[in-house]
């Protein structure tokens, strides 16, 4: 048995709760959990030997990394779930379905990978060989639009825009807009909220967008 | 690297590369089991760091996107993911 790690055990009746808890989070948010209550329970006891794992509840049908800031667009729900949902009828573990797959009038099925190739090969390339772009200035991960040039620029002043039009850029917007990259939710805040009150993806999932 | 052994019918050499979490790699190794199949598999996210790394590497040459599960058979040809016709197909 050299060579491998050791699998956690997950109690019957911790995978049923989680279930049941993400069943009505779905339901009451327009999602909806894979009909085939084996194959969703399945999963979810996947998802829990992850959080084990790694303290996260990595996608179970993906190899992740192990590192949290690598493996963040497939924590469950993943980046890729809605585009999916909509354009398969099921995510790529399946765990979350199209209404017509929930009512049986479509099957859901294998499906291509949407995660884009340089995250699949992240861990096959050595972090440093990007680092030379990087300069080593700050974290790489920081919200993009932070140092959006709107922002450093003062706003050039147009006499003639009405004062009640739509603002011409973000540095006028008097508050920032937080994007949810897991299913668009958009909302104007000092900060991302704690989850996103749609898809309850936590903070650090949300990204500058305006 | 520890490939697990399942007993069956010899079709040539099925190796499959699974995750242990993935509900789409265990419809793979049901219908195998099903079809008395003998096969070889790997559970990817078992193992230790370094290995995981090999098995990755040789996967991809056979399917880009890493995904599994991934079967190949007899050196040959390859299914990427789940899809029952195509692997009773090329398992024949």
């Amino acid at each position: 048995m050299s060579g491998t790690t050791d699998q956690p055990e997950i109690p019957p009746e911790e995978v049923e709760r989680v279930f049941k808890k993400l069943d009505q989070e779905a339901e009451g948010a327009g999602y909806h959990l894979n009909p085939d209550t084996t194959f969703t329970l399945g999963l979810i006891e996947g998802m829990l030997v992850n959080e084990r794992r790694y303290g996260y509840w990595a996608c179970p049908c993906r190899l992740a990394s192990g590192k949290k800031s690598e493996d963040l667009d497939i924590i469950c729900p993943c980046d890729y779930r809605d585009a999916d949902v909509s354009e398969y009828g099921a995510c790529f573990c399946a765990l979350y379905v199209s209404q017509d797959v929930k009512d049986g009038k479509r099957k859901a099925r294998r499906i291509p990978e949407r995660r884009p190739p340089e995250k699949l090969g992240a861990a096959d390339e050595p972090a440093a060989e990007g680092a030379a772009q990087g300069g080593g200035v700050g974290p790489a991960e920081s919200t993009p639009a932070a140092e959006s040039p709107a922002r450093s620029e003062p706003a050039p002043v147009r006499a003639e825009t009405p004062a009640d039009s739509a603002p011409a850029n973000a540095a006028d917007l008097k508050y920032p807009v937080w994007r949810c990259k897991v299913c668009g939710y958009l909302c104007a805040r000092d900060g991302p909220p704690e989850v996103c009150p749609i898809c309850r993806a936590k903070k650090e999932r949300f990204e500058r967008f305006l | 690297m520890t490939f697990q052994h399942v007993e069956g019918t010899d079709k040539g050499r099925i190796v499959l590369y699974s995750l242990s979490t993935c509900m789409w790699c265990r419809m793979a190794k049901n219908l195998l089991h099903d079809l008395g199949i003998g096969y070889e598999y790997i559970d990817v996210d078992s193992l230790q760091a370094e290995e995981k790394d090999a098995i990755k590497k040789e996967i991809k040459k056979w399917n880009p996107d890493g995904s599994y599960p991934t079967i190949i058979i007899n050196d040959k040809e390859c299914v990427s993911g789940f899809d029952e016709a195509e692997i009773r197909e090329k398992i024949k």
